[in-house]
């Protein structure tokens, strides 16, 4: 029977996010911070 | 304490508390999970990128803002937050998933019509029937050598063979003929292209 050949799938590949992007994240956690006021919540980006 | 032995609810609730760190070891143990999965819907690297992003950023705000109310479910939450900014993305594109062609394999290399449309067919024959009419401009030799080189497609020997002269005095012909040519097509501003 006749084999079947096809180039490398998605799944092979390594299927990560770039560290920057998590560090990203990271920073953005890290910055975001949540007011609270009388039952309202505002959120504030801290640098 | 080890990080890989405390499971996501406790994770996420360390995190709600203030506990920065809960959050990177919930985005290290789940990140190829969502990124693979957002990846299978719209095949492309960069797009996957903004819609991890997208996705942990709503988390990282639902969490902070304490709407958070799945316990114990925190992998599947996630995932159908990826989801609805999957479909986001294609509403906003206003398409449906293709193939992308990511590898060194085109498929529309080998599917792809060769054939010209219709307008392409017209100004096709337009221009072969102006160069026609421009060769028939030329003087008689010269317009000889050119016919029976580009459209009898005879070599410059035979060329010489069939009109007695030489094969240098043909190939001057034909570079003269050229020469006429491009000289009559700059004189009448003629455009000759497909």
């Amino acid at each position: 029977m006749a084999k079947l050949y096809s180039n490398c799938t998605p799944k092979s590949q390594n299927l990560q996010p770039k560290d920057e992007t998590i560090k990203h994240l990271l920073d953005y956690s890290k910055a975001l911070s949540v007011i609270c006021y009388n039952k309202l919540k505002f959120e504030a980006l801290l640098n | 304490m080890n990080n890989n032995l405390i499971n996501d609810a406790v994770l996420v609730k360390n995190y709600i508390d203030g506990h920065e760190h809960a959050l990177a070891t919930l985005i290290q143990r789940h990140k190829q999970k969502i990124y693979a999965f957002i990846y299978s819907k719209v095949y492309d690297r960069d797009i996957t990128e903004d819609i991890f992003q997208d996705t942990f950023v709503k988390v990282i705000r639902t969490l902070k803002l304490g709407r958070y109310n799945e316990e114990g479910k925190f992998l599947p939450w996630v995932m159908r937050i990826a989801h609805n900014l999957v479909i986001d993305h294609f509403r906003k594109n206003n398409r449906m998933p293709k193939f992308d062609n990511a590898g060194d394999f085109n498929i529309f290399s080998v599917l792809g019509d060769g054939n010209l449309n219709a307008e392409k067919r017209m100004i096709k024959s337009q221009v072969e029937e102006d160069v026609k009419r421009l060769i028939e401009e030329l003087p008689e030799d010269q317009k000889q050598v050119l016919l029976m080189r580009m459209y009898q497609d005879m070599s410059f020997k035979e060329i010489s063979e069939r009109t007695g002269v030489s094969i240098n005095t043909a190939l001057g012909r034909m570079r003269y003929a050229l020469i006429n040519l491009r000289k009559i097509i700059e004189q009448n501003n003629i455009i000759l292209t497909n």
